[in-house]
């Protein structure tokens, strides 16, 4: 027996006192912008941006959502059977601001297997959601400074002039590592999305 | 078990551009999406625990002093996969407007009254068979200013996670019989008609409770296969 999928729709303008509540309604959230657990081993690191759509206006009724693997590279998912060390979840979730802004804190993810046995330069996964967008649209996120991405199977696939956009740029505020990664839902500058 | 996740099976939802819907213009890709196979990263998703879901979330006439004003109801179905297989332990988040239409979001200005009683929030787990349950009041149509008198059929907004993150679904779960299908540009952004009537509820005379509620059923079925074909 095959069955059909659900079709999606919208998420709409009035999700955030379901899904991201953040204190402004009478709702505890599932889920939070901050990934890190006191046991995970690895790098802590924030990652921050805006999101505009067509005409480069922040969107701000967005909603990012975020999967990655802990700093061994290894999912907290029966899928993955390898042993880890820690409680990391690796999902995080939180609503764009009035500047269309978000910021994440969690871990640096590890390399992870790819294809043939190639591993993947470290990535984390996006799901974007707004009013407007009938389905969510996936991204990547790669990090600037991991000499693995000339090497990335996904990364290849993408066309050369659009790779930076799937990449984030560090850089050190009070001594913590922050990457900035701004998504564009069109445009000349448009994030690179996957279909998956 | 290992699964799989057909991206053929992506045919059922809308496109992201859907002019009559006025926002996706600006806020849909122009530039190809890049198709890739799925790697670890596709495969696995969020596994939540016990404290994502508390007791009561799954009842939202008692969040409040008083119950809210309007046609209590219970919605409920199961969660499956493109198998047929329910998928357990699945993570069902659901908002709505009030029996007026109203959302208690800031956004939401409408001159239609604040309910005290109801926020609109709700979220359960699903059990073992993938059975979810929810009691609520049934939402009333709103107006919105996609076109000159826009008024969005009445609709609960549905959020589940499956086996992997490829699979996670926001939807919207319809009522039975609404007059206002054949105007609403979101319900109709779903071409394929099959697919649409997947978003109508059943009303389900079974499960109603006599001097209570009434009942709506709404099965969802999310991507995921199984790897291997099953042996007859
Ligand atoms: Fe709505």
């Amino acid at each position: 027996m095959t069955l059909g999928i659900t079709p999606s729709q919208t998420v709409g303008p009035y999700f955030a006192y379901g899904l991201t509540p953040n204190g402004k309604y009478a709702w505890k959230d599932t889920f939070g912008n901050n990934l890190i657990t006191s046991d995970a081993a690895g790098e802590r690191i924030r990652i921050e941006g805006q999101v505009f759509d067509a005409d480069g206006a922040p969107v701000t009724d967005s909603m990012l959502e975020i999967w990655q693997a802990d700093a061994q590279g290894r999912y907290a998912n029966p899928a993955d059977p390898r042993p880890r060390n820690s409680t990391f979840q690796g999902f995080g979730r939180t609503g764009t601001d009035g500047d269309g802004r978000f910021v994440f804190d969690t871990i640096k993810p590890g390399s992870v297997p790819g294809p043939d046995d190639k591993p993947q330069a470290p990535h984390i996964l996006v799901a974007v959601f707004a009013r407007g967008m009938l389905r969510q649209s996936y991204t990547r996120i790669y990090f600037g400074d991991e000499p693995g991405n000339a090497d990335d199977p996904i990364l290849a696939l993408v066309p050369a002039d659009r790779r930076a956009t799937l990449i984030a740029a560090k850089s050190v505020t009070n001594g913590h590592p922050v990457y900035t990664f701004d998504i564009r839902l069109q445009g000349d500058a448009e994030t690179v999305f996957f279909e998956i | 078990m290992t699964f799989y996740f057909p991206t053929q099976s992506l045919s059922a939802f809308p496109p992201r551009l859907s002019p009559a819907y006025k926002s996706t213009p600006k806020r849909s890709p122009s530039k190809p999406l890049i198709l890739m196979k799925h790697t670890l990263s596709e495969l696995t998703g969020p596994v939540y625990g016990q404290d994502a879901v508390q007791p009561g979330d799954d009842d939202l006439t008692r969040q409040h002093a008083g119950e809210p004003l309007g046609e209590r109801i219970i919605v409920h179905g199961r969660v499956l996969d493109e198998d047929g297989r329910p998928v357990p332990n699945a993570l069902v988040e659901v908002w709505q407007a009030n029996a007026c239409g109203r959302y208690i979001h800031v956004v939401d200005q409408h001159p239609a009254p604040i309910d005290p009683n109801f926020t609109g929030s709700g979220r359960c787990k699903t059990d073992a068979n993938g059975h979810y349950k929810f009691v609520t009041v049934k939402p009333g149509a709103y107006p919105w200013g996609n076109h000159p008198n826009a008024w969005r059929p009445a609709h609960i907004h549905f959020s589940m996670f499956g086996h992997s993150f490829v699979s996670r679904l926001i939807t919207q779960m319809y009522f039975p019989g609404d007059p206002l299908f054949p105007f609403d540009p979101i319900f109709n952004s779903v071409t394929d008609e099959t697919a649409r009537n997947r978003m109508i509820s059943v009303f389900d005379l079974e499960n109603t409770v006599p001097e209570w509620a009434l009942a709506y059923r709404f099965d969802i079925v999310l991507r995921g296969r199984n790897q291997t074909p099953m042996e007859s």
